[in-house]
């Protein structure tokens, strides 16, 4: 007898395959809901912006806005570069060599977000001559690179490339 | 129940109660034994209630004049204080009605923590509570982002970021979650129908969590089990029903200070300035019912663990129920439970005043050493305190204590009663 209830018969398979079925369905629905959410249409055609950088002075730095966030531009001073260069990169939380962050050195564009829970840092400010954030005291260095606070990674290079000598193209 | 064979008193009562059994909810929620010694620290739930309709009314009206759009949005607000008829008005209570909430919401917490209310047979309803409580934050946090003013939009991407320390796909959850690459339009707009769904949700919870606790029954500052009914209940209407509106009316006092004379002292003055994605202000401070667990968080230098251990502050609430081994409820009767209790008070309200200051130097030892009491509280005191403990002797029923435990004088005192009736 429990030989004959254990076999697989043809209204399991049904059962079965209806729940599947149902489960694809389902599936099916629920994915246009979330990724609705995603970023759409108009967000993404935003991807690059142009900036004109030839107003800006050595020491000096600009921050404009891609994609919503803000994008430091800064022409480092020698000795600024010289801080960047000379570090021993085992010491760094997050290893990232400064001829790698800025392949021109006298340029150095990154995102301005905290790596932390994404706040502004401030300019000159910190025990690295580089950036201090407010929100929870991550230091970063002439190079962007996080020293010191909870922050776990350097601030992020974005893709950009220099359409002339006056012009960087962000994205 | 007693009440399940009610029977309405007119015709029309009856055959309607036949067809939909209202009239004899209405009876059982009238005639709901309630433990006569409840003191006023049972009164919060019913505040609680009160909170809830009036942060839905006010809402209503408010989304009537609010724009959920970023370049809008600021501007409406200010339309809603400056031209909007009792504009300011609606507002300043929707605002302070939050405050009250969490103030409220608190209270009937450690009202729960110290007559141990969460242990069996009531773990569903502390479960079912510590859903709500988490669902009022998530509403309280994304109604903040609204006016769209900098400590919005900043709180906003910071509290979204927690997400980004997920492994692996925390960038694209963040992304999701704003719509974007930066908290923008999108994440106003969904934030705002969120905000305006999780009350209903919170609604629903809460008749879910009434139903859960009139199976059982309240539990009472002496924490034994009674008789329902018995001469230790009384109905809740008129007695309880009474009592709950006065100290409805003492809470509402203080709703109003605030609302008529502070009502900008619980909010931060750099949220009337308009939201801008290029300036961190200098001190980004949550509202102040969050700084507990935003102390824990800032508390570990590691982000991805400071996000676990404040989620971890919510979620070992939830787990109480079987953390806490002592079988003995109240901590009346239980002289060491109450030192750790009130300890514990101290140290949730140390963790709120360090998430206020800077996250440096001795405010940062302070929360770290304070953030480690808590989770000890829970984790290593709460299940040896239950083991270890001397308790003192329970009373066997609430009129004992009163009557210096003489069953004959019990007795008497019954037959009295009855005499008088």
């Amino acid at each position: 007898m429990s030989e004959k209830e254990t076999k697989v018969n043809r209204r399991d398979f049904v059962v079965t395959a209806s729940y599947a079925v149902g489960a694809v369905g389902v599936a099916g629905v629920v994915w246009p809901l979330v990724d609705q959410m995603n970023p759409d249409a108009s967000v993404k055609a935003l991807a690059s912006t142009e900036v004109d950088i030839s107003s800006v002075e050595p020491g000096k730095s600009i921050t404009v806005l891609w994609r919503g966030k803000p994008v430091f531009i800064k022409r480092r001073t020698q000795e600024e570069i010289d801080k960047a260069r000379s570090v021993d990169i085992n010491e760094l939380k997050h290893p990232e060599k400064d001829e790698d962050r800025a392949a021109n050195p006298e340029w150095l564009v990154m995102l301005g977000i905290c790596t932390h829970l994404g706040c502004v840092p401030l300019n000159d400010k910190g025990d690295y001559d580089g950036w201090f954030c407010p929100c929870h005291g991550s230091h970063y260095d002439t190079s962007g690179r996080i020293r010191k606070g909870p922050a776990p990674t350097n601030m992020e290079v974005p893709k950009y490339e220099f359409i002339n000598s006056k012009t960087i193209k962000i994205g | 129940m007693s009440d399940h064979d009610y029977t309405p008193s007119s015709k029309f009562g009856k055959w309607f109660n036949d067809r939909l059994p209202l009239l004899t909810l209405g009876k059982h929620l009238t005639d709901y034994p309630t433990p006569k010694n409840l003191n006023y620290w049972w009164t919060f739930g019913g505040i609680l209630t009160f909170c809830l309709i009036t942060q839905i009314i006010t809402g209503l009206v408010l989304a009537m004049h609010y724009i959920a759009h970023a370049d809008l949005a600021f501007a409406s607000v200010e339309h809603i204080m400056r031209d909007v008829n009792y504009g300011w008005l609606l507002r300043y209570v929707h605002a302070n009605g939050a405050s009250m909430f969490f103030l409220a919401v608190y209270i009937h917490i450690f009202r729960s923590l110290f007559y141990g209310s969460y242990k069996s047979p009531r773990e569903i309803i502390w479960i079912l509570g510590i859903i709500i409580y988490v669902l009022m934050m998530a509403a309280a946090f994304m109604g903040y982002v609204l006016p769209w003013g900098q400590m919005s939009f900043w709180g906003a991407t910071v509290i979204t970021n927690l997400f980004s320390a997920i492994p692996f796909v925390g960038e694209s959850v963040v992304t999701w979650l704003w719509g974007g690459y930066s908290v923008d339009n999108p994440t106003l707009t969904r934030f705002f129908a969120l905000h305006y769904l999780i009350p209903f949700l919170i609604l629903g919870l809460v008749v879910l969590h009434i139903w859960a606790l009139h199976v059982p029954g309240n539990n009472n500052p002496i924490g034994i089990d009674l008789q329902k009914p018995s001469k230790d209940t009384v109905p809740f209407h008129p007695y309880i029903v009474v009592k709950d509106l006065f100290a409805l009316l003492l809470f509402m006092i203080v709703f109003a200070f605030f609302v008529f004379y502070s009502p900008n002292i619980l909010g931060h003055a750099d949220n009337y300035i308009e939201a801008d994605p290029l300036v961190t202000p200098t001190h980004i401070v949550p509202e102040w019912y969050l700084l507990p667990f935003y102390a824990i968080l800032r508390s570990v230098p590691d982000k991805l663990m400071g996000v676990i251990a404040m989620f971890a502050a919510i979620g070992v609430l939830a787990i109480l129920p079987w953390l806490d081994t002592s079988k003995i409820r109240s901590a009346v009767f239980r002289p060491l439970y109450r030192q750790f209790y009130w300890i514990l008070v101290l140290d949730v309200l140390i963790l709120g005043y360090v998430g206020a200051m800077p996250a440096e130097g001795l405010y940062l030892l302070v929360a770290r050493v304070a953030t480690a009491y808590y989770f000890a509280h829970f984790l290593i005191i709460l299940p040896l305190l239950g083991k270890k403990e001397r308790t003192l002797p329970l009373p066997l029923s609430l009129t004992e204590p009163v009557l210096g435990g003489s069953v004959a004088m019990s007795a008497a005192k019954h037959k009295s009663e009855k005499n008088n009736l």
